[in-house]
Parts: C-alpha cells; sequence; structure tokens
C-alpha cells in the first residue's frame, strides 16, 4: 500500500466520521426548526395568554375549542415528581449496595437483572399495569378505579430505574479507591465513607443518572396513555386521573388532519415539551460543573 | 482475530442468503403470474375493525393475488388518514363532519358512504350494579356530570366513574351528538379503545360505559356473563334491549346507528372495492355481520349502497 492511497483512506474515514457525527446536530435543527415552524404558526392563531393559562385542552369541543395547556402541564409535573420521588431513593439505594456492599457474586447477579428492566417495551409495562398493577392499587387504597396519576408513576418510574441505577452505580463505582483507604486510615467506619466520601465524590455522576431518568420520564408516553386515566379534569390528588402533553400529542396526532390548526397545535405543545426538557439538561449541566469535585 | 471475522462475516453472508431466497420464494407464491397484485389499505373505527376484519377475511377465501389490511385506531382516525391520502378505505362508526366534508372538497378527494352494518350503542355496567334501567336523559346527565351518585338513579349510594372514549373515536363523537348534546363532563376517563373500557368497567363496581353492541357478546354471539347491559326506558313507558333484533332494526332502540366504510373514488381500486362492497351485502356477508354480534343493514341503508355501487364501475 502506497502513502497516498493511505491518506486518501485516511481522509475517508475522517469524513465518513464527520458526516456521522453531524447526523446528530442535523437531525436536532431540523426537529427544532419544525417544532418552530409549526407550532408557532398555531400560536399565531391561538391567543398566548390562552395557550398557556387556559386550565383545558379540548379542541373538539361540543361547544367551542379550547387550547390551555396547564392542566397538561400540571399531569406532567405531577405524574414526573411522583416518579422521581419512588426512582431516586430506589435507583440510587441499588447503586450504592451495588456498589459498596454486594459481594461480587451478587453484583454480577443483579446489575444485568436492573439492566434487563431496560430492555421492557414500555407498552408491556402498561399493559401489565393495565390489567394487573391499577386493580392492585385500586383495591390497596379502596378506590373505584386505579387509573391515574400514582399508577402512571409506579410503571414510569419502573422504566426509569435501570438508568438511574445502573448510572449511579458506575459513578461510584469509579471513585478511586485511594479515597476510601484514606477515609479509613483516618478512621472512618464503612457508612461514614461511604456518606462523607465515596457519595460526595460521585455526586456529579449521580446527579447526571437521576437527570437522564428525569427526562425518561416526561417523555415517557406510552404507559401514562394506558394507565393515566387521561381525563380533562385537573388532577387534585395522586390518585386522580390525569393527562400529560406526551399523552395528548400522541392521542390526537391520530385525528388531527395534516395541517389544520389542530395539527399544528400539537406541534406547540411538543416545542413546550422539547423546551422543558432542554431546560432541565442545561440546568443539570450547570449543576454538575459547579458541583463537580476539583 | 481474522479467523474470528472470517466466521462472523461468513455467517451474516450466509444469513443474507437465505433470508433474500425465502422472501422471494415467499413473494413468488404470493403473486401468480397472471394476476397482477391488488390492494386496499382499510382503517378506522375500533368498533369496527374486528367486523371489517372478518368480512375481509371471508371474503379473501379462495381469491388469489389480493392483498387487503385492515387496521383501527379510531373513525376519526380514519377519516383523518382517507382525507391526507394515506388509506382507501375509512371505517367509521359516525358520518362525517361537516369540517371533513369541507376538507374533502378543498383537496379534490371524491368520498362516498356506504353503511356496513347496524350498531346498537350499548350503556355497560359491572354486573353486581343493581342498576338494570335508565332513561336516556339520565344517562346524558350522568354523562354530563349532573347526576353524580348511583342513588339517584336507584343504585347504591357510589361515585359513579365514568368511562369513555378518546376523541379520535366515532363512537365518542356520536354518543356526545346524539345523546349528551353538550361536552363530557371533565371527569371522564378516556380510554384507548371499546375492549379496554369493557375491561375498565368489569373491574369497577361504579363504573359505566358505553360500547359497540358486538363488545358486549362473546365468541358465538351470546352475551357476556361479566358486564351487565342497561335497557333504556323510553318516554313512552317501554324498555329497549340492544341485544333485541327487532328494536335495534325498527330504530325503537333510541341509539341504535349505522356503521359506515367512506371510500375514496380512484382510478386502480375501484373494482375491488366494487367486489368488497357487493360481498358485504351478500348472504355470506350478513352471516358475518351477525357472528360479529352486529346487525344487517336496514331497507333503506341498502337501497342508498345500491345507489352508490352502481356508480362504481
Amino acid at each position: 500500500m502506497t502513502v497516498n492511497s493511505r491518506n486518501l483512506i485516511d481522509k475517508l474515514v475522517h469524513i465518513g466520521l464527520a458526516l456521522a457525527a453531524s447526523v446528530t446536530v442535523v437531525s436536532l435543527a431540523g426537529i427544532f426548526a419544525l417544532l418552530l415552524f409549526f407550532g408557532g404558526s398555531a400560536l399565531r392563531q391561538i391567543p398566548l395568554n390562552e395557550f398557556f393559562f387556559g386550565i383545558n385542552w379540548d379542541p373538539t369541543s361540543y361547544r367551542q375549542p379550547s387550547w390551555g395547556i396547564v392542566q397538561l402541564l400540571v399531569g406532567t409535573i405531577m405524574v414526573t415528581a411522583l416518579a422521581m420521588a419512588i426512582v431516586v431513593p430506589i435507583g440510587v439505594g441499588a447503586a450504592i449496595y451495588l456498589a459498596e456492599l454486594a459481594s461480587p457474586r451478587v453484583r454480577e447477579i443483579l446489575k444485568p437483572a436492573i439492566e434487563m428492566i431496560s430492555s421492557i417495551p414500555s407498552v408491556v409495562l402498561g399493559l401489565v399495569g393495565l390489567l394487573f398493577f391499577a386493580p392492585k392499587i385500586a383495591q390497596t387504597f379502596g378506590l373505584s378505579s386505579g387509573l391515574g396519576g400514582l399508577t402512571a408513576a409506579c410503571l414510569v418510574a419502573v422504566s426509569a430505574l435501570p438508568t438511574v441505577a445502573s448510572m449511579s452505580e458506575d459513578a461510584l463505582s469509579s471513585v478511586s479507591h485511594r479515597y476510601r483507604e484514606a477515609s479509613y486510615a483516618l478512621g472512618a467506619g464503612r457508612w461514614r465513607t461511604i456518606y462523607s466520601v465515596v457519595i460526595p465524590a460521585a455526586r456529579s455522576g449521580i446527579l447526571a443518572a437521576t437527570m437522564l431518568g428525569l427526562g425518561r420520564i416526561i417523555g415517557e408516553t406510552m404507559i401514562v396513555l394506558m394507565v393515566g386515566g387521561n381525563s380533562r379534569a385537573m388532577p387534585t390528588s395522586p390518585f386522580d386521573p390525569v393527562r400529560t402533553m406526551t399523552a395528548v400529542i400522541a392521542i390526537e396526532t391520530k385525528e388531527a388532519v395534516t395541517g389544520s390548526l389542530h395539527w399544528r397545535s400539537l406541534f406547540a405543545i411538543g416545542l413546550v415539551l422539547f423546551l422543558l426538557t432542554l431546560m432541565l439538561n442545561t440546568a443539570a449541566g450547570a449543576l454538575m460543573r459547579r458541583r463537580a469535585i476539583p | 482475530m481474522d479467523k474470528r471475522f472470517l466466521a462472523i462475516a461468513s455467517i451474516f453472508a450466509s444469513f443474507v442468503v437465505v433470508t433474500s431466497i425465502v422472501s422471494t420464494s415467499r413473494r413468488i407464491e404470493a403473486s401468480p403470474s397472471d394476476t397482477q397484485l391488488r390492494s386496499l389499505v382499510i382503517k378506522g373505527s375500533d368498533t369496527e375493525v374486528q367486523l371489517v376484519s372478518n368480512l375481509v377475511e371471508r371474503f379473501l377465501e379462495n381469491k388469489e393475488g389480493i392483498d387487503i389490511s385492515v387496521t383501527g385506531g379510531g373513525s376519526g382516525a380514519g377519516i383523518a388518514a382517507l382525507l391526507n391520502g394515506e388509506i382507501d378505505v375509512a371505517n367509521s362508526s359516525r358520518d362525517m363532519k361537516e369540517e371533513e366534508r369541507t376538507q374533502a372538497k378543498e383537496r379534490g378527494i371524491d368520498i362516498g358512504r356506504f353503511t356496513v352494518a347496524t350498531d346498537g350503542l350499548t350503556i355497560v355496567l359491572h354486573p353486581e350494579n343493581q342498576v338494570r334501567s335508565l332513561s336516556l336523559e339520565q344517562i346524558s346527565a350522568i354523562y354530563r356530570g349532573k347526576i353524580l351518585n348511583w342513588k339517584e338513579v336507584g343504585g347504591p349510594d357510589m361515585t359513579i366513574a365514568l368511562y369513555g372514549r378518546q376523541s379520535t373515536s366515532g363512537t365518542y363523537v356520536f354518543f356526545r351528538d346524539r345523546v349528551l348534546k353538550d361536552d363530557y363532563a371533565s371527569t371522564m376517563r378516556t380510554m384507548e379503545g371499546s375492549q379496554a373500557i369493557v375491561d375498565a368497567v368489569k373491574g369497577d363496581m361504579s363504573g359505566i360505559g358505553y360500547v359497540g353492541v358486538g363488545y358486549v357478546k362473546a365468541e358465538g354471539g351470546a352475551q357476556r356473563s361479566d358486564l351487565s347491559v342497561v335497557t333504556i326506558a323510553t318516554p313512552d313507558g317501554l324498555q329497549v334491549s340492544p341485544l333485541d333484533t327487532q328494536a335495534v332494526l325498527s330504530g325503537a332502540y333510541p341509539i341504535a346507528r349505522p356503521i359506515y366504510q367512506f371510500v375514496v373514488k380512484k382510478a386502480g381500486t375501484e373494482s375491488l372495492i366494487h367486489e368488497l362492497l357487493t360481498f358485504e351485502m351478500s348472504k355470506e356477508g350478513e352471516e358475518e355481520i351477525g357472528r360479529a354480534g352486529f346487525y344487517p343493514i336496514t331497507a333503506s341503508d341498502r337501497q342508498e349502497n345500491e345507489a352508490y355501487l352502481r356508480n362504481l364501475p
């Protein structure tokens, strides 16, 4: 092989890899442009006041269509908050157990098992929720029906568990052994070491894991669609039915005729969802940089 | 390293060869050389999806080279897909809305209406709920959120749990426009399909739901025992049931409705659509309709269908 042809191959590989990298950027820009274009055109027709502060979303009402996203935002935030309250303690707890306490054999079995949860399609989780888990919740809490925020949050938490647990475990395991040894040498016990040395050292990784879990939870559609109950009423307790932004987009794209105001308004909801996630990710990034161990 | 690569590559290559052989042989089987492949895409109403699948399956018996797919998603979804030019036939348990007709006109799409069967929209309760009969006014008030407790209509002291369909559903629109004449109560849980309503009401003592009559019958056409079917009390003191063929066909049952197929007129699919629709009106078609739990079309619907078919080549 001559030097020239080797150079050519190098160049081609370089170009190929650069193209691969640019696909992500181009698709992100494209999606954002689409959301902005169609969502923006809907928002020129729907008064902004009604869109952001209107309680009720009902574009196909018998009387007059209403375009307010407050109830959808509340639904999304409620499911997300409940699911985070479930998944963070369990996920981080499992990670601490796996990284610090479990014997290597237990860890070898448990970690792949947790990661395997992520191979359960969310529609299957939804089905299990609809047919088995929701009736159980109803029975446990004495409700007439279990289709509501809490059931959805529990199942969504299950779907986000592998992300949080497995990534937190990676973060904890990658804390250098020297830190632990130094801590023991100073006379600290096992708990003291975990609590005061290992967790703070792994904090940015754990936070990143939590944020990825959060992203997954906010974007989760199928589960909340199937077990959330999807009613138009404002939820006032975790047991009430909830309707999230993702579920509304999934349900209503089916009937919205291409190009109609209804169709474009779904892009506007998508835009809000996108900006919400973007904001959270940016905030997380900033937090991580600030709290990283020097 | 090299050996392993060679092994993987050869496994991959043989996989590709085998699958391509299998797929070509299947293609040869599916399209005999003398007839070209003809296909239809049908989508829409969840109420109708089982019925139309059965009809198509029977229609395709002993026929070759025809490919017809039937999927659900709701009447609104079917009609939207028809207007977007994605499908050939939309199943719909409601008529087209004015705005949908306008959109069709704007897009230059010529849509025809064909009636497949008659449905008695059925109100279902948990079998342990002792309420057996309701008037339309009561049903309307329940779904509008004006009656909140079962004891107001002679039942137990329990808050009523409303189950309905999503706005994509033709049944949702028909029930709202015919019975409620107003918006649904905001507390109504909206379900993915009629089967989801059946499952929810089966498990909820205080639940009420509405589904096509086909959903309250078991495989052989007998009524399911795990649901209670409400008879409707008419203003002149009669009790009519959606399970009573006579009452549904005569219109004595107040929420009987024709269920439709909307067809796009375009060259290429017309002759196949003509064949399928003619089959649906035949004796065999009627048998399948009965087996799915629905009722045959009325005489006037039949006349309309025949007039429509005469306009197709």
